[in-house]
């Protein structure tokens, strides 16, 4: 976990004293809302349809449980008891006054949180590998070069105003669970044949109304070489990005139309001019960095011991670890996920009851940390295999040790349009619907892996596109319904799904969902082939005559 | 829903109402006929043509310092004269979220 210096802390408070100054000349109407609303933007605080909401930063997805319990408290002396994780490591709150908002960033502050280049056009929180650190199949841990950006990005003034939002994510294992191609930058950490390390560059990727995947332009990028080359690609962007038009301004489109090699020589061309100079980063900054990593002193511990052996007995409790509790790097250790998909629940919401237990029980069992996935779930990361008895029923007490991690009701879901003011239609109410549907966990477990992304309009910050099952909600005539994709996936062999025909009333989601999923149990090969595979080897078709047979 | 932020030319096809959020909490609220905002829909001016909401909405315009971002929102009006949400967006706008609130669910 990093630990901000005095830098940091005095940039975060002096942000909360001008926001302050701000909110108080908006609400004497020396501000206009024209005026102000660039100025909350850079804060992270958006209108929805009901009140302001409130998006807070989690770096690369790591909270402190001291962190975690400052969350609770806003959620509960500024909200409404709660608060939605967000598919990119950050926190909202839905129900926030502009009145009480300098207090709440004060508070948030006093533990290094705060809402900065979480909207507008800037470079967004950088996410990561929620198992950062702690993937037996990691490299290195890749927040250490997330940090490293992030402190170079944050309130560059170069970037401050870039054509178009801008969203990075670094990850370092071989299976992505950071969902890295569909970013604008990714990269991906890895050793060349001299054994040295660098990254993998990608640019481009992105959702929204024209999906991309992001695309390789360097293969092998020294890590030395890794700021110099960020700020050689935002250069190029920042200057041939389009501004002229908003639905083309991402990077994805610029890489798109002028091609990836020409792309790729402008940037370059850029970051020959600079390589050598500031940027290139020395072992002294990065081992100062990484130093103010804080990591676990973990006892010798074997795996496998007799706490855990005996409680596998335990039909429920091995039902949980085969499900949600992970191999770590560490012998006698585990990352143990807590999932925010309960029956008939919102997904990602967790309330302050919750952030508060789960606070409590990351300090002790998992060194006080407590981590944030992309999937909209918590994760803990340093757990003792002989505390899983324990902490289980713990979990479970609070209602987030549902062993459904990753399968159908594991669902992604953006707020949709019972919160947000951009959306065409509901997201919360069809993932209710699909849990209750799916409530029976023989078959969640019979139909395996199983991803749906929900996005209640084209933006897709429910990653639609990226689902085994995407939904996309739209309007028509003044009603909702739904575009069903299939086949799509955010791994490192990411994919994006295809449609499977006409779109489907809001009545009709969760039939064509039971549809599609029983067609999958009929056309599988053994119940081993993954309901990605079937779809990848046999095509959509099988499944769109199922689904449109009857309709 | 298309969005108000879509909204470019007053085009009416039915009773309209301009609506917009309290500056302080954000809370929903409507253009009263006196100058006004209520966050009850009953109390709200309500335009039968293009002109009279374009009326309605200058003058919320002009009133920065109370609300943000008017616009005009569709209404139906039962039999009996109330006034009701003409669309699915405003009916969530004015009763809430269409689901249960986490705090009210489970623990």
């Amino acid at each position: 976990m990093y630990v901000y210096d005095a830098y940091d802390r005095a940039l975060v408070n002096e942000r909360v004293a001008e926001f302050r100054d701000q909110v108080g000349r908006r609400l004497s109407g020396e501000l206009t809302e024209e005026e102000f609303k660039p100025l909350r933007l850079m804060n992270g605080v958006y209108l929805q349809l009901h009140a302001y909401m409130l998006r807070i930063a989690i770096p690369y997805g790591t909270l402190s449980s001291e962190q975690l319990r400052m969350l609770a408290h806003v959620a509960r002396r500024y909200d409404r008891g709660y608060g939605h994780f967000t598919t990119r490591q950050n926190i909202q709150f839905h129900w926030i006054k502009l009145e009480e908002l300098p207090d709440a960033m004060a508070e948030l502050a006093s533990v290094g949180m705060h809402g900065m280049q979480t909207s507008g056009n800037v470079v967004r929180n950088i996410t990561t590998d929620q198992w950062a650190g702690v993937a037996p199949d990691e490299i290195e841990d890749p927040s250490i070069w997330a940090e490293v950006i992030r402190q170079h990005v944050t309130l560059h003034p170069e970037f401050s105003f870039m054509p178009r939002k801008f969203k990075i994510a670094v990850g370092a294992s071989s299976h992505d669970r950071a969902a890295l191609r569909i970013h604008d930058l990714a990269l991906q950490l890895h050793r060349n044949e001299a054994g040295e390390l660098g990254f993998e560059v990608m640019v481009g990727g992105g959702l929204g109304r024209t999906p991309f995947l992001a695309k390789t332009i360097k293969p092998f990028l020294h890590t030395r070489d890794v700021l110099s080359y960020v700020e050689a690609l935002l250069r190029t962007y920042n200057q041939f990005g389009r501004r002229d038009n908003i639905y083309k301004a991402r990077i994805k489109i610029l890489v798109h139309e002028l091609g990836v090699d020409a792309f790729s020589k402008e940037v370059e061309s850029e970051w020959q001019s600079i390589k050598d100079g500031a940027l290139a980063l020395d072992d002294a900054i990065v081992a100062d960095i990484t130093g103010r990593f804080s990591y676990p002193t973990y006892e010798d511990l074997k795996d496998n011991p007799s706490e855990l052996v005996a409680t596998r007995n335990d039909r429920a409790f091995n039902t949980w670890f085969g499900n949600s509790v992970a191999k770590h790097k560490v012998p006698g250790y585990a990352i143990v996920t807590l999932s925010l998909k309960p029956e008939g629940g919102t997904p990602g919401d967790a309330t302050a009851v919750q952030m508060d237990a789960v606070a409590d029980l990351a300090d002790r069992y998992s060194f006080g940390e407590v981590r944030v996935g992309h999937e909209q779930n918590l994760v803990l990361p340093h757990v003792a295999q002989r505390d899983l008895p324990a902490l289980w029923r713990a979990l479970d007490a609070i209602g987030v040790a549902m062993p459904n991690v990753n399968l159908i009701s594991d669902i992604i879901s953006c707020p949709g349009l019972d919160y947000c003011s951009l959306a065409n239609a509901r997201s919360i109410p069809i993932a209710q619907e699909l849990t209750r549907r799916f409530r029976n966990l023989d078959l969640q477990r019979d139909l395996g892996r199983l991803h749906i992304n929900i996005s209640g309009c084209i933006n897709a910050c429910g990653h639609h596109h990226v689902g085994h099952i995407g939904i996309l909600g739209v309007e028509k005539n003044g009603e909702e319904v739904y575009q069903i994709t299939l086949g799509g996936k955010a791994d490192e062999d990411a994919k994006l799904g295809a449609l499977i025909g006409p779109a489907v009333p809001y009545a009709q989601v969760a039939d064509v969902v039971e549809d599609i999923a029983q067609a999958y149990l009929e056309l599988r090969q053994r119940p081993e082939e993954l309901f990605i595979d079937t779809v990848k080897r046999i095509g959509v078709e099988p499944f769109r005559e199922r689904v449109y047979a009857t309709r | 829903m298309t969005s108000p932020l879509e909204q470019k030319k007053i085009k009416i096809i039915g009773p309209v109402v301009i609506t917009a959020n309290r500056v302080g909490d954000g809370a929903v609220v409507y253009r009263r006929a006196d100058g006004g905002w209520t966050t009850h829909l009953d109390d709200a001016a309500i335009a039968t043509s293009s002109s009279g909401a374009r009326e309605l909405i200058d003058a919320a315009n002009a009133d920065d310092l109370r609300a943000v971002g008017p616009y005009v929102a569709p209404v139906k009006l039962s039999d009996s004269g109330q006034v009701r949400p003409g669309n699915l967006r405003e009916l969530i706008r004015l009763s809430g979220p269409t689901i249960d609130l986490p705090v009210t669910f489970g623990i």
